[in-house]
C-alpha cells in the first residue's frame, strides 16, 4: 500500500464525500468525516517522511505513463503543502459538530460535511498532481465546494459574498483553463514535467507569453493577490466560522502554490522572470498590498473582517518572498504559508468559539471577554502576537527569513518598509486586545461563559504549534529549505 | 465556408443576447447558441464534444434558466451606469487572446505539436491497447480515466451545492396544495402529455443506446446521464413536480448520485486490490482488453448515474423552489384578507 500513497491521500477523503451523504446522521457523518480527514493527514507525514528521504516520488494513474497518462508527482513543495492542508482541515473539524450547531440548519448538516470533505479533495488534488489540466478539473472541486460552503453562513450577506467570489473565481479559473490550452497547443502535453521540457523551445512565440500571461492573472485572482483580493473579506466574513477558519488557513495558499509551481517548475525560472517584469510587479502589488490591507483592517468593526483584511496583507508577504526569486526569499514565502495557516487557524477557530457563545464578532462584543473567556482570548492574543511577529512565535521565524532575504539582495528600503507593515499589524491586533481585556462588558454579556473543550482543544492544539514551531523550527525551515533549493535546481 | 457562416452567426446571436432586454428570449438565444456551437464543433470533425454541448449547452441549460426565469420574471431590470473599466477589461482580454493567435499553428496542420507529441500513440496504439474503436472514449475513459473521475466529482459536487442552497423542507400538506395549484395548468395540455407519454420510453432507450454506444461512436455516461435526466424532467414538467416526486423520490435519486461516484472510485478501488495502480484497468481481468472494457463499462456507468440524478436533483429544486414561493405567497395572501 504504500506505493498507493500518492493517490489514496486524495482518494480517502473523494470517496468519504459520497459514503457521508448515504450514512445521513449529523453526529455520525461528523466522526466518519474526521477519520478520513485524520487518514489524510497521516498519509500526507507519511508522504513527507517518503519524500524527505528518497526524493521525488512519481505515481501513474491507470497505469499509463506520464505524458499519455496522469501523473501524480510528490516533491518537497507539495508534500509540505499536503501536510498543512490536511493538518489544518483534520484540527479544525475537531471544533466543526459543536459550531455548525449554532450556525447551520440542522438539516443541512450532511451537507456540510460532504461539501467540507469535497472541498478538501479539491485542494489535495491540485496540490498532489503532476498534470496542468487535472489540476484545473480539482480547482473546480474545491471552488465549487467552496462557493456553496460560504453560501451556508446565517447572513443574507453570505449568499451576497459568495456570488461575488463565484464570478472572480470563475474568471480566475477560466483564465487558467485558457493559459493551459494555449501551452497544449503550443507543446501538445498537459503533464507538468514534460512542459517544463517543451515550453523553452517555443518560448519565444506570443502564444506561450499569453498563456503565461493568463495563467499567472487567474492564479492572483484565485490568491485575493492585491488588486483582486475584493471578493475575499465579505467571503470570509459571512461564511460559517468553521469554513472561515478552514479557508483562511488553507485555501489561499494552494493558489499560492499554483503560482511557484507554475511559475518556477513548469514556465521556468528564467522565462517567468524575464518575460515580464514580475521582481518589480510582484513586489510592488506586494508591498501595496501589505499597507492597504494592513491600514483598512485598522479600520474594521467585525472582527472577521478585521482578520480577514490581515489575510491579504500576509498574503502580501509571500508575494513580496516570491518576487526575491533567491532560496531564502522563496524559503520565508514557503515558512510563511506554514506559519499562516497556524496563526490564521488559531485565530479564526478562536473567533468561531466567540461566535458560538456570543452570537457574532462584532468588535463592540469583546468588551470584557478576557475575563468571560480567558483561554479563547489568550489564543487570538498568541496568534495576534504570531501575526506582529513577535519572537518565539512562528511569525517571528517567517519575517526573520524574509528580512534576511531582502538584505541578501541589499533591498534595505524594502527590509524597513516590510517592518513599519508589521507595525500595522501591531495596531490592528491592539485594537481587539483592547476592547477585550480593558472594557467592561456589555449588558447582554454578561452570562457570557468561556467556550466548550470541542473549540479550546483544537485552539490550543494551533496556538501550541504556533510557540513550538516559533521555537523548535527544525521541521518547518528543513523541509520549506529543501523545498525551495529542489525548484531552484540546486541539489540540497 | 460553412465555418464562416456558423462563426458570423455565433457573433450575431451573442451580440443580440447582450441587447436584448427580454430574458426569455435571451434564453431561448442561448439555446440556439449551444445548438450552434454544437453544429460547429461537428464542422470541425469533434462529434463527441459536439453531442455533449448539444445535450448539456442547448438541452438541459436552457430548460434550467427557463426555470429560473419562472421565478425572477421575464424583464431585465434597467441599468443607468455605463461600466466602462469593466468594457476595458473585455477589450483587453479578448485584445491579448487574439495577439496570442498570432503564432498559433494552422489549424488542422500536420505539423502542429498536439499531432505529434501524445496523438499519435493515441490513434495508433489505443486498439491494440484498449481495444475500442472510438478513441476519444479511450483517452477519456481510460488514459485519463483520473480527469473525467474529477469531472463526475464536480457535478456530484455541483448537485450537493443547489441541494444545500435551494433545498426547502417540505411537508405532506405543502405536497397536496402545490398539487392542486398544478392541476388547472394540466388541464389545458392534454394533447401535448399524451405526446410526451408516449415518447418517454423512447427517450430512456435513446438513453441508455447512447450509454453503452459510446465504446463505437460519440456517446457515453455524460450525455447519456443528460438524456435520461431530460425525460425524467419533461415528465416533471407536464405532470406536475409533485407526481413527479412520487414517482421518483428525492433522497432515493440523491443516493444514485452519490452510487455513481462510489461506483467509479471502487473500480479504482479493485484494481488497487488487484495490485495495479488506481483506475488500472488491464488488472481487473486476466486479459487486458476484457479488463479493459470492464473498467470502461463501469465507469460509464457510475458517470451515466451520477449526471441523470444531479440533473433531476437541480431541476427538481429550482421548480420546487417556486412552487415553494406560490405557496407561502398564497398563505401570505390569505392571512391579510383574514386581518
Amino acid at each position: 500500500m504504500i506505493a498507493h500513497l500518492p493517490i489514496l491521500q486524495v482518494i480517502i477523503p473523494l470517496l468519504a464525500a459520497p459514503i457521508c451523504l448515504l450514512l445521513n446522521r449529523s453526529k455520525l457523518v461528523w466522526l466518519f468525516s474526521l477519520l478520513a480527514s485524520g487518514l489524510a493527514f497521516s498519509i500526507s507525514i507519511l508522504l513527507l517522511q517518503q519524500v524527505m528521504t528518497s526524493g521525488v516520488i512519481s505515481y501513474e494513474l491507470g497505469g499509463w505513463q506520464a505524458p499519455w497518462g496522469i501523473e501524480y508527482r510528490i516533491d518537497n513543495l507539495n508534500a509540505f503543502l499536503l501536510l498543512i492542508i490536511s493538518g489544518i482541515s483534520t484540527v479544525v473539524l475537531f471544533a466543526a459538530q459543536t459550531s455548525i450547531e449554532k450556525e447551520i440548519p440542522k438539516d443541512k448538516h450532511v451537507y456540510f460535511y460532504v461539501l467540507y470533505l469535497l472541498s478538501l479533495t479539491g485542494m489535495l488534488g491540485i496540490v498532489a498532481t503532476g498534470d496542468a489540466f487535472n489540476v484545473f478539473v480539482f480547482l473546480e472541486i474545491s471552488s465549487l465546494s467552496a462557493y456553496a460552503l460560504i453560501a451556508m453562513g446565517n447572513k443574507r450577506q453570505a449568499l451576497w459574498a459568495s456570488y461575488q467570489y463565484l464570478i472572480m473565481g470563475t474568471i480566475g479559473a477560466t483564465f487558467i483553463l485558457i493559459g493551459i490550452g494555449l501551452m497544449y497547443q503550443m507543446t501538445g502535453t498537459l503533464n507538468m514535467e514534460d512542459l517544463s521540457q517543451r515550453l523553452p523551445e517555443v518560448a519565444q512565440t506570443r502564444t506561450v507569453f499569453v498563456s503565461f500571461v493568463f495563467v499567472i492573472v487567474g492564479v492572483c485572482l484565485k490568491l485575493a493577490m492585491f488588486p483582486l483580493h475584493l471578493w475575499l473579506p465579505n467571503a470570509y466574513a459571512y461564511a460559517p466560522s468553521i469554513v472561515t477558519a478552514f479557508f483562511a488557513a488553507t485555501a489561499t495558499k494552494v493558489a499560492v502554490y499554483l503560482l511557484i509551481r507554475f511559475t518556477f517548475s513548469v514556465f521556468g525560472l528564467s522565462f517567468s522572470f524575464t518575460t515580464i517584469p514580475l521582481q518589480t510587479l510582484f513586489m510592488a502589488l506586494g508591498l501595496f498590498g501589505i499597507f492597504v490591507a494592513s491600514t483598512t483592517a485598522i479600520y474594521q468593526s467585525n472582527v472577521k473582517h478585521l482578520f480577514a483584511y490581515s489575510s491579504i496583507a500576509q498574503i502580501g508577504y509571500m508575494i513580496v518572498g516570491f518576487s526575491l526569486s533567491t532560496v531564502t526569499g522563496l524559503t520565508a514565502t514557503l515558512l510563511h504559508m506554514f506559519n499562516h495557516a497556524l496563526m490564521k487557524g488559531a485565530i479564526f477557530l478562536a473567533l468561531a468559539a466567540v461566535v458560538y457563545r456570543v452570537g457574532n464578532v462584532e468588535l463592540k462584543n469583546f468588551r470584557g471577554l478576557g475575563r468571560q473567556m480567558p483561554l479563547t482570548m489568550a489564543a487570538i492574543v498568541i496568534g495576534g502576537l504570531s501575526l506582529i511577529g513577535v519572537p518565539l512565535t512562528v511569525g517571528f521565524v517567517s519575517k526573520w527569513y524574509l528580512l534576511t532575504a531582502l538584505v541578501e539582495q541589499g533591498w534595505w528600503p524594502i527590509a524597513v518598509l516590510i517592518l513599519l507593515g508589521s507595525m500595522l499589524a501591531v495596531v490592528y491586533v491592539w485594537r481587539v486586545i483592547e476592547v477585550a481585556y480593558f472594557k467592561e462588558p456589555l449588558e447582554q454579556n454578561v452570562e457570557v461563559k468561556e467556550a466548550p473543550m470541542s473549540f479550546l482543544i483544537p485552539i490550543w492544539t494551533l496556538v501550541i504549534a504556533n510557540i513550538y514551531f516559533g521555537i523548535d523550527t527544525r521541521l518547518s525551515v528543513q523541509v520549506a529549505e529543501a523545498a525551495a533549493q529542489s525548484l531552484f535546481g540546486v541539489s540540497p | 465556408m460553412i465555418d464562416i457562416v456558423l462563426l458570423s452567426l455565433l457573433v450575431v446571436i451573442a451580440i443580440a443576447i447582450i441587447r436584448m432586454k427580454d430574458l426569455f428570449a435571451v434564453v431561448m438565444l442561448t439555446g440556439i447558441y449551444g445548438l450552434l456551437s454544437a453544429s460547429f464543433f461537428v464542422a470541425m470533425d469533434a462529434v463527441d464534444v459536439a453531442f455533449t454541448e448539444a445535450a448539456v449547452g442547448a438541452g438541459i441549460s436552457t430548460l434550467l434558466m427557463l426555470v429560473v426565469i419562472t421565478m425572477t420574471g421575464r424583464k431585465e431590470k434597467s441599468t443607468r451606469h455605463k461600466p466602462l473599466s469593466a468594457l476595458f477589461v473585455v477589450m483587453l482580454t479578448g485584445g491579448l487572446l487574439i495577439y496570442g493567435t498570432l503564432d498559433m499553428p494552422y489549424f488542422g496542420s500536420a505539423d502542429a505539436p498536439i499531432h505529434k507529441h501524445t496523438s499519435p500513440r493515441y490513434i495508433n496504439d489505443s486498439m491494440e491497447e484498449i481495444g475500442i474503436p472510438n478513441i476519444v472514449t479511450s483517452v477519456l475513459a481510460s488514459y485519463r480515466a483520473f480527469d473525467t473521475f474529477g469531472e463526475v466529482v464536480v457535478i456530484f459536487t455541483a448537485g450537493i451545492g443547489v441541494l444545500t442552497l435551494l433545498c426547502v423542507a417540505r411537508s405532506q400538506k405543502n405536497d397536496e396544495e402545490i398539487d392542486s395549484i398544478n392541476d388547472s395548468m394540466h388541464q389545458q395540455h392534454l394533447v401535448i402529455r399524451i405526446v410526451a407519454k408516449m415518447l418517454i420510453p423512447f427517450i430512456f432507450l435513446f438513453a441508455l443506446y447512447v450509454q453503452f454506444h459510446g465504446d463505437f461512436g460519440p456517446g457515453g455516461g455524460f450525455q447519456a446521464g443528460v438524456i435520461f435526466a431530460s425525460a425524467i424532467i419533461l415528465y416533471a414538467m407536464l405532470f406536475g413536480l409533485s407526481t413527479a416526486r412520487k414517482v421518483i423520490n428525492q433522497t432515493f435519486v440523491q443516493v444514485i448520485a452519490a452510487l455513481g461516484v462510489l461506483l467509479y472510485g471502487s473500480v479504482g478501488i479493485v484494481s488497487l486490490m488487484n495490485g495495479g495502480n488506481f483506475l488500472d484497468y488491464n488488472v481487473l481481468s486476466s486479459n487486458p482488453i476484457a479488463g479493459q472494457h470492464l473498467g470502461i463499462l463501469l465507469i460509464e456507468w457510475g458517470v451515466g448515474c451520477t449526471v441523470a440524478s444531479v440533473m433531476v436533483v437541480i431541476f427538481f429544486n429550482f421548480a420546487g423552489r417556486r412552487a415553494f414561493q406560490q405557496h407561502k405567497k398564497q398563505a401570505q395572501d390569505k392571512e391579510s384578507s383574514a386581518c
